[in-house]
């Protein structure tokens, strides 16, 4: 079952066209893995994905309803409010530098979507949040600010955040490109146990590795176009000769 | 007129001068949000102009641009210029409206430069939760944009309180007015030094308060 099919998706800035005709799709349950230079497009097309930008063309579907689409006089529509308010609870979405909300309580960073968004009952939420918190190992942290936290903890707190939306889909957008080196083990961790669990993820990462570890598909994309697309075996082994190039230069690292 | 008899003619006209204060900031501080989010309004006409921006880019531009004191004239003539209108009563009200309006083009600027500041991965990460664009604001912006401005507030407030002698020039009997009489009448500088005094201890206290206010604030970064 596809949780998120993106058909011929187009997007520029300011005439610069950052997306070109890029198609992908993900299954329930499956990892994938978005790599490529910086300015190929990978981060684009996951800000697409979530609607914090707007495709210029193509086609946005989740398991939950039509987000956008392109019409016959090739104009994108995006679904009415109602409609998109609820295909936003299928995903949830980890930022690069984390995004908590520093006013609040690492507790309170968590439950507050649930409660406010979701309408949620308190306890229940509550009970929901230091679980997660449990499963982050910050049972400890629950009542301390993001700004007492290393970034690896903080990181962990906004995935905690994510998940507490019971998002059918989450997306990970170079999770540990602000962390030290040897921070980024720990996220790398979580997202492995997620995956273990089968959570559906989306990740644009720098870490090569774990990509080919994690990833049950990867796609490699170059100038808003995908240049190779499949199991890390397919992508890795690859004989494409630009892939090779980008990929040596990381092992090289 | 012994020292002592001046504390207590000075305490009377500082009563009026703390009022000026309460009732400017009750008015401004509000106020100075409607024009801020003016001040960074999208909406446009005929499809190019940002009309609600530019007009209340003109208002701060005079607001900021023209003396108090004359903006205070304005406000309590004006009416009995333009229409004749029967002002007798109206002068009071003419220094807290003219206050208020003056103080509310300096706080919309600080309030725009305290949203400004904010990253937008803030607005994002709220995006993605769900949150509506109010709830977006009030619950995850407004707080900390109000972190963010308390030391700028604060400085427009001990500035207020040294503003409200402004009020003379309506010849409203707040303390320094009454001061300057005093001075006049008995040939001595010691009013003015009482008043000094006032101005002095008034401006600790508030901003003993809103350093109160600023520690209350600084459990989180």
């Amino acid at each position: 079952m596809e949780i998120l099919r993106m058909k011929h998706i187009k997007k520029s800035f300011d005439g610069l066209e950052v997306l070109k005709d890029i198609s992908i799709s993900v299954e329930e349950g499956e990892v994938l893995a978005i790599i490529g230079p910086s300015g190929s497009g990978k981060s684009t097309i996951m800000r697409c994905a979530v609607m914090l930008e707007t495709i210029d063309g193509g086609e946005i579907e989740y398991i939950g309803g039509k987000a956008a689409w392109t019409d016959a006089a090739g104009k994108v529509q995006y679904a009415d409010h109602a409609a998109l308010k609820e295909i936003r609870r299928d995903y949830g979405m980890v930022f690069q530098n984390f995004q908590l909300f520093p006013h609040y309580s690492v507790l309170k960073n968590v439950m507050d979507a649930p409660l406010r968004v979701q309408k949620r009952e308190r306890s229940e939420v509550e009970k929901e949040a230091r679980a997660l918190l449990e499963k982050m190992g910050l049972a400890d942290k629950a009542d301390a600010y993001p700004y007492q936290l290393s970034g690896g903890q903080q990181q962990r707190v906004s995935i905690a955040r994510a998940l507490a939306m019971n998002p059918k889909i989450l997306f990970f957008d170079e999770p540990t490109s602000a962390l030290d080196p040897e921070l980024t083990g720990d996220i790398l961790r979580v997202i492995k146990n997620l995956a273990a669990e089968h959570m559906t993820m989306v990740i644009v990462t720098h870490e090569m590795n774990f990509a080919k570890n994690v990833a049950d598909k990867i796609i490699f994309m170059e100038h808003g176009v995908i240049l190779s697309e499949g199991t890390p075996e397919e992508v890795f082994d690859e004989s494409n000769a630009r892939l090779q190039e980008f990929l040596g230069r990381y092992e090289a690292d | 007129m012994s020292t002592a008899m001046i504390f207590q003619q000075l305490a009377g006209g500082m009563l009026k001068s703390i009022s000026i204060f309460c009732w400017t900031l009750l008015f401004s501080l509000p106020l100075g949000f409607l024009i801020a989010f003016g001040r960074m309004s999208k909406v446009k006409i005929f499809g190019r102009f940002r009309i609600i921006r530019g007009i209340t880019k003109l208002y701060i531009d005079i607001m900021r641009g023209t003396p108090l004191m004359l903006q205070l004239m304005v406000v309590f003539y004006g009416p009995f210029f333009l229409w004749g209108a029967d002002i007798g009563g109206f002068r009071y009200p003419a220094i807290i409206i003219a206050f208020s309006i003056n103080y509310a083009a300096y706080f919309a600027e600080i309030y725009r430069s305290g949203i400004e500041s904010m990253p937008k991965g803030q607005y994002e990460a709220a995006e993605v939760l769900g949150y509506t664009k109010a709830q977006t604001f009030i619950h995850i912006i407004l707080p900390q944009v109000i972190k963010r401005v308390l030391p700028a507030v604060t400085n427009e407030m001990v500035t207020l309180v040294k503003d409200t002698s402004l009020a003379f020039s309506l010849a409203y009997m707040e303390m320094f007015t009454i001061a300057k009489q005093i001075a006049a009448k008995e040939t001595t500088f010691v009013p003015f030094a009482v008043a000094a005094v006032f101005y002095f201890i008034f401006n600790w206290i508030v901003s003993t308060g809103m350093t109160k206010v600023e520690e209350k604030l600084n459990y989180y970064r």
